[in-house]
């Protein structure tokens, strides 16, 4: 991958959408897709994306990883990218900003400290997440910090704060299920590349059934403090059918004490 | 409410099984699937203690005015200042201002959470569990007579020399309000969605989510172990019973070990009542398992964010302080020479 050139890149982009376009006609969703008695689709079940993003939303090459006493376990895995029109538009000075975070991202990433991931991320990440469909409240849980979001599908009133994964409301637009989700805070990146945003990030996410067992996922972002224009991305969404899927706990904050902690360890004062 | 208060009252004589029979013009709600609909935010937060008060005996339950009176003298005790100067200041220092346990006690008048055994006391441990954490205790001891221990959240002092050396509280793993559900300090919260074949209940306390599968589904083999164990969900009847093992034997459950096999029962008996029952089965730990229910009551409020793990200043502040201790005392220690 790394010897393409944008513009094969770019046709990659425009092959991969035309494909993921191909919806099937909506009666046949309509008997192929398991449904709410109101008629809406039913997305209860174990998901995961199954792409490279979680890296570098942008189409990027192979590379070396952090930890070269790793090898290959650590390294970079390829991705055509999942940024309609291929690039992320920064301003200025939020463009600087990306290029220090990429500078710093094996040390500066939040995914390292296992913090909450912020939403598109989460969706995205290189773990499953689950669906609990309520009746008045759409529950996510992802298996990455145990980070959970309860989506209100009706007015819950505004955010009393900001938060690691922000304030989501949904609604139903057709057999689309919008989430829009506002109030995050400015401390989570999109990826392991120092994609990053403010406080001012708005997200609309929308969850399409393909078939039974594929979503596709469209993240809108808009971010006037760090974009110059509003972006997507978008991407399948894969169900997992085998027998024994589920989520695992991943209570991760086990692993991020000694990156946290480390410095302020006893090994120089011990002996 | 008032109302309410004393059809329960009235209750106390018959068993819990009959709760439900006061609303007469309620029936359970279900889901499309046919089952309860659990569905809510329920909140356990009371004044009654998990153990009932020795000196009350096999009293199991309050009398109206007993409740009222253990009530106040309950608020009147969390709500002193209770600050005394000293290395313990800032633990004394929370009051009931601090603390989100409610001004009430269970609905169902008991005198303590635990039902069973009928002291409402926790039983023994076993000689073998006992030794264990009598030896485990001798450690921290024998450690902190040198310096560099710290208090943490669980107000013992114990070492600080690594993040591990930490409770699970302290570290924002796990608050021990999830397995069994117990009120603690504040964040008594807990919401349950529903979809099929799964009920999910995402806790406040530090956003521990339990995804229940009520598919017939096995446990995970015993080699896997998780913090808040794995749970399996059926139902008997118009009740969602839920099985969790495969525990690591760290977890907050009053002296448990890795052997925990925890079953709690949830049944909606009222339209703003969610009764929780569970049992304690750890046969290498406890003498004999213990069970205890809690009649959740229904709250308008939304779960918020508690992010604990991302605002953790306190651990860097203990193992920091920690450490600075040990320097300061091999500093002096040098000096003498």
């Amino acid at each position: 991958m790394a010897n393409l050139s944008g513009r094969a890149v770019l046709v990659m982009f425009c092959a991969t959408f035309t494909v993921l376009a191909q919806v099937p006609s909506s009666q046949k969703l309509q008997t192929i897709i398991s449904r709410t008695p109101k008629g809406k689709p039913d997305l209860t079940g174990v998901w995961q994306a199954l792409n490279t993003a979680n890296w570098d939303l942008q189409a990027h090459a192979a590379e070396r990883g952090p930890d070269p006493w790793t090898g290959v376990i650590s390294a970079v895995a390829p991705g055509p990218g999942v940024v309609e029109g291929g690039e992320i538009p920064y301003l200025p000075a939020a463009a600087a900003q990306r290029k220090q975070n990429y500078k710093n991202r094996w040390t500066a990433d939040p995914e390292i400290r296992c913090y909450m991931p912020g939403v598109p991320r989460a969706t995205y990440m290189p773990y499953p997440f689950q669906i609990i469909q309520g009746s008045d409240t759409v529950m996510i849980s992802y298996e990455f910090a145990d980070a959970v979001r309860l989506v209100s599908m009706g007015n819950p009133g505004p955010a009393p704060a900001d938060s690691w994964m922000g304030w989501s409301i949904g609604h139903w637009d057709g057999d689309t299920l919008v989430v829009d989700v506002t109030s995050q805070n400015d401390q989570t990146w999109f990826d392991r590349a120092g994609d990053f945003h403010s406080d001012a990030l708005h997200v609309v996410e929308r969850y399409t059934p393909l078939d039974a067992n594929i979503l596709m996922y469209e993240a809108a972002i808009e971010d006037p403090k760090v974009f110059s224009r509003p972006w997507k991305i978008s991407m399948p969404l894969y169900r997992h059918i085998e027998k024994n899927a589920q989520l695992m706990e991943f209570k991760c904050i086990s692993f991020s004490e000694d990156v946290l902690y480390g410095d302020l360890g006893k090994q120089e004062v011990s002996k | 409410m008032t109302h309410r208060w004393f059809s329960f009252t009235l209750l106390l004589t018959a068993m819990t099984p009959a709760f439900g029979q006061s609303e007469t013009s309620w029936t359970v709600p279900r889901t499309p699937d046919g089952h309860p609909d659990l569905q809510g935010i329920w909140t356990n937060k009371t004044v009654t203690p998990l153990e009932r008060p020795v000196a009350l005996g096999n009293k199991a339950f309050f009398t109206p005015e007993e409740a009222k009176e253990f009530t106040q003298s309950t608020l009147d005790r969390t709500n002193k200042d209770r600050r005394g100067g000293g290395v313990r200041d800032v633990l004394n220092a929370y009051n009931a201002f601090w603390w989100d346990s409610g001004t009430k006690v269970l609905r169902n008048m008991r005198t303590s959470i635990i039902t069973d055994p009928p002291d409402g006391r926790i039983p023994p441990l076993t000689p073998q569990r006992q030794a264990e954490l009598q030896e485990r205790a001798l450690a921290v001891k024998v450690r902190c007579e040198r310096p560099g221990c710290a208090i943490t959240n669980g107000g013992q002092s114990g070492p600080a020399d690594k993040p591990e050396d930490l409770d699970l509280m302290t570290r924002c793993i796990s608050f021990g309000t999830v397995v069994p559900m117990l009120p603690s300090a504040y964040n008594n919260d807990y919401q349950i969605v529903q979809g099929p074949g799964v009920v999910a209940i995402d806790t406040e306390m530090v956003h521990e989510v339990r995804r229940i599968p009520t598919d017939g589904s096995a446990h995970l083999p015993p080699s896997v172990r998780e913090w808040i164990g794995d749970p399996r969900g059926h139902w008997d009847g118009d009740t969602l019973v839920v099985d969790s093992t495969n525990f690591t034997g760290e977890t907050r459950v009053r002296g448990a070990d890795e052997n925990l096999h925890l079953i709690e029962r949830f049944t909606r008996v009222g339209p703003d009542t969610l009764l929780y029952q569970f049992t304690v089965d750890d046969p290498t730990a406890f003498t004999k398992p213990w069970s205890g229910e809690i009649p959740m009551a229904k709250t308008d409020g939304l779960l918020y964010e508690y992010a604990c793990h991302e605002g953790n200043i306190g651990m860097k502040d203990i193992i920091a302080a920690a450490k600075a201790d040990e320097k300061k005392a091999a500093a002096q220690a040098a000096g003498k020479k």
